[in-house]
């Protein structure tokens, strides 16, 4: 475990210095490797750790990065406070979902539909709201400056995307070893043995999908800065939603570096295949490779990447005793 | 007062009377088992008690308190526990893991916790599989996995399912034995069985069910004397004996 | 209120009605049989529509006839997709279930978007324009062949299932799979021809739709999520809960927005529920359903 610890802090050094080395490009796709990475975690909480499925979590995107917009423009609020406003706001949403979700007992498909639905009619509300920009989404004239969180360069969005990488690890690794946690794991893996064991299954379903959510919405500030546009039908369509739950899969669900290795092994190669092929004119070629790559991963690694490295790096792992 | 009272406590699927007008109660320290054949409505009867079924008429009585409404996991904090007929492991986490996240049930401390787990596992024996996950464990090993979990909430009230079933001979001995120590430090259980010789060698009383109605209640060397209990079940295995 | 507009609005949307209960028909026979959710059922249907498009822009075969073409083809990729992947997942946990089903979806939608390119197509048939008088209301002909052509393809169906070997043996398979196999069906080729003929309902309710709207490779996703509705409504698995379903959401999605408004005017309210935000309403049924009765109107048991 020890040696773990040492070899992911030696892995954060070399982020920490990657910019002074690399171009602009490199760093954009690095910050998208955080940034899904940082989303897949997020997810993770509620469908790896809880094992509540959730295939609407672009909502939460959406209304982070519209709050976030929404407190700027009426309140002049800065995106570094309007964030946690717009994180709260998500969680309400989740808590909302969860209420009719776990208060009457809706499980798997009948849940997943349940936030496909919302997420859904969400895309559609916003679609429709003329001070989003309707049908032509949301241009932001930025207004460079650290307080606006909107910079010319890459530079500072990639140690933010970091910053985000490395709160979602902590806040997971300390979910895993706090009651909150095992309780989490206990319902994914048998929820009624849990529940007479003394869990309160709607209650930790409740924390889960409110942490998830709002975590999840906390990248939707990032989004809007970052890309200075913003469009239901982009950000908040399921499509969105498969993006992020993609790198946890692969990874490895209900891991901590499941989405971190996910996202190193995915995102580079949807983002240089997305522009590569739209390039050549086979603009979605790239979704298609991940279509099929989904199902393979769950037909023949249904326990995502970690687990085949777990084997190859026990020697690494020599400490770790129970995971 | 007894530790835990029911009073003509009816559960009905349908036009299915799975338990029906039950009545009957348990002294603290005392060890009680229910039998019946299959199918008698044991099963129903402790999914009531444990609070994942709503009894449809009746009322249950714990430490002097009316039960109404309670989830399993109220249930459980007030000091009622049960095992599962077919064991649920947490299959991807280790023994010791399984039996710390019932420990958490009384403290949120996860050290705390896993001290305790670790004390109880050792008295079920499973000390030197506390690493192992649940996956790679026996069945003879998943049911006292079950055990430890239950204990480890520290009920005042065990109700064990069929913990015996698929045991050989050697193994229900040695259950025996560990859940009258554990009944030696003051927990009260109520259990059902089908293996006779666990029954008889545990329980102080024995209540009959057959068709979700008590038909008999005494000692266990009464009980399987009475003609009505003979006729509902205990039939080919004892007459032929 | 216009009560003649909202009949008018009933009528189209009940005739549309007539075509979600053959696309949600599809969705429930696999379900019932395999107890899976075929998460690319509106992009398989998608695929309906652009074959039936190909087939009237080369040889100018109307889709009311071609349907049958996009049928065949949809029963094999179906029947291939079963054989390939869904068989393999069978007895996965729910969550490994749904997820490569979606990435077929997302496999089904890109690849008809590389293919048939990204823009909204809206091809014209014989019929696209004419209509029929019925008193005050007018009837679009397209939809009325539509219409009648799904309700004749779910007749089809529902006496296959009842009367054919293959049918029986579909049927004794959704009672009870373990027992299909110890009588000596070939269960694997009985799941394989079953979900054929789902896609094959999905599929020539696509080909069906070409005349009546407009196709672009993105409208798939929102026909899986209407064909869930429908049949979460009817009933998962119910065969009739799924036709009516599908009339009940046909009719609502069309009325709704109409009646929306007006309830909205009528309460002082200065809104307009617009007709692109009709995904709402049947999301709406589907959250109600799934909290008040989650088995559905023709559903016997409890989850």
């Amino acid at each position: 475990m020890r040696k773990l610890y040492l070899f992911l802090l030696l892995a954060f050094l070399i982020l920490l210095v990657l910019p002074k080395v690399m171009s602009s490009y490199a760093l954009g796709i690095f910050i998208m490797i955080f940034f899904y990475a940082y989303l897949g975690q997020s997810w993770n909480i509620l469908t790896g750790y809880t094992g509540v499925i959730s295939l609407g979590h672009s909502l939460y995107v959406g209304i982070g990065a519209y709050m976030t917009y929404l407190l700027t423009l009426t309140l002049g609020l800065p995106p570094w406070i309007g964030m946690w406003i717009g994180g709260i706001c998500a969680g309400a949403v989740g808590l909302v979902i969860g209420f009719f979700g776990f208060r009457f007992g809706l499980k798997g498909v009948y849940f997943v539909l349940l936030t496909i639905s919302f997420a859904e009619i969400g895309r559609l509300i916003v679609l429709h709201l003329k001070v989003f920009g309707s049908f032509q989404g949301l241009f932001i004239t930025p207004h460079f400056s650290a307080v606006n969180f909107q910079f010319k360069d890459n530079v500072p969005y990639y140690y933010i995307a970091l910053g985000y990488v490395v709160f979602s690890l902590i806040v997971v690794r300390l979910l895993e070893r706090s009651k909150i946690g095992r309780y989490m794991v206990a319902l994914r893996e048998e929820e009624e043995a849990a529940e007479s064991l003394g869990v309160d299954v709607f209650k930790y379903k409740m924390i889960a999908i409110f942490i998830s959510a709002f975590m999840t919405s906390l990248a939707g500030a990032f989004y809007t800065n970052y890309l200075y546009y913003l469009h239901p039908s982009t950000m908040m369509s399921m499509a969105f939603s498969i993006e992020i739950i993609l790198r946890p899969i692969i990874g490895g669900m209900g891991t901590v570096l499941g989405p971190v290795i996910g996202s190193f092994l995915i995102t580079p190669l949807a983002e240089i295949s997305r522009t590569y092929f739209a390039k050549a004119g086979y603009e979605g070629l790239h979704l298609v490779i991940y279509g099929f790559l989904l199902v393979a991963v769950v037909l023949f690694f249904p326990r995502g990447v970690i687990s085949y490295m777990k084997k190859a790096l026990s020697p690494l792992l020599s400490g770790e005793k129970s995971h | 007062m007894p530790l835990l009272e029911l009073k003509k406590v009816s559960k009905n699927f349908g036009g299915l009377k799975a338990v029906s007008q039950v009545s009957f109660s348990l002294e603290k320290g005392e060890i009680l088992g229910i039998i019946g054949p299959n199918g008698a409505g044991k099963t129903t009867l402790f999914n009531t008690l444990t609070g994942f079924y709503k009894p449809d008429e009746g009322e249950i009585w714990f430490e002097g308190e009316k039960l109404i409404d309670l989830k399993p996991h109220q249930i459980c904090k007030k000091g009622m526990v049960r095992t599962f007929q077919i064991v649920k492991p947490f299959l991807e986490l280790t023994t010791l893991d399984n039996v710390m996240i019932a420990a958490l049930n009384r403290t949120k401390h996860i050290h705390e916790a896993t001290e305790k787990a670790l004390r109880t596992i050792e008295m079920v024996g499973l000390k030197d599989k506390a690493q192992t996950l649940a996956t790679g464990l026996t069945l003879p090993h998943r049911k006292r996995l079950e055990l430890a979990r239950a204990l480890a909430t520290e009920p005042k009230l065990l109700l064990l399912d069929e913990v015996m079933a698929g045991l050989t001979p050697t193994e229900v001995d040695e259950l025996i034995r560990l859940l009258k120590e554990i009944n030696r430090q003051g927990i009260t259980i109520l259990l059902i069985e089908h293996v006779m010789r666990g029954v008889m060698a545990l329980s102080q009383r024995v209540i009959v069910l057959n068709y979700g109605e008590k038909i008999a209640e005494g000692v266990p060397e009464e009980v399987v004397k009475n003609r009505q209990v003979i006729d509902a079940y205990l039939g080919e295995e004892f007459r032929n004996a | 209120m216009n009560l003649n507009l909202i009949l008018q609005l009933a009528l189209s949307g009940f005739l549309l009605g007539g075509v979600y209960s053959l696309i949600a028909l599809g969705l429930s026979l696999i379900f019932g049989v395999m107890r899976v959710i075929n998460f690319a059922h509106g992009e398989m249907m998608v695929w309906g529509m652009y074959v039936a498009y190909t087939i009237l822009l080369w040889t100018g075969v109307d889709p009311f006839f071609s349907f049958l073409v996009s049928a065949i083809i949809l029963f094999i990729l179906g029947y291939l997709l079963q054989r390939s992947v869904v068989n393999r997942i069978l007895d996965f946990p729910e969550a490994m279930q749904v997820l490569p089903l979606v990435g077929m979806a997302m496999v089904f939608e890109n690849s008809a978007r590389l293919i048939w390119g990204p823009d909204y197509i809206s091809p014209q048939s014989k019929f696209a324009l004419s209509s029929i008088s019925l008193g005050p209301l007018t009837i679009d002909t397209p939809r009325l062949m539509a219409f009648s052509i799904a309700i004749l393809i779910t007749v089809l169906v529902l006496v296959f299932l009842k009367k054919t070997d293959m049918g029986k043996s579909i049927r004794a398979a959704a009672d009870n799979r373990l027992g299909a196999f110890l009588v000596g069906t070939d269960v694997n080729k009985v799941y394989a021809v079953c979900f054929g003929i789902g896609t094959a309902c999905v599929g020539s309710a696509g080909g069906l739709l070409v005349p009546i709207m407009p196709l672009s490779p993105y409208i798939g996703a929102p026909f899986t999520l209407i064909s869930f509705i429908i049949v979460i409504l009817g009933g998962m698995g119910s065969l009739t809960g799924a036709m009516v379903g599908g009339f009940i959401i046909g009719v609502a999605e069309s009325i709704g927005p109409e009646v929306i408004t007006n309830i909205f005017h009528g309460l002082g309210v200065d809104l307009e529920f617009p007709h692109t935000m009709k995904q709402v309403v049947s999301f709406f049924i589907l959250i109600v359903i799934l909290i008040l009765r989650p088995q559905g109107l023709f559903g016997g048991k409890k989850r």
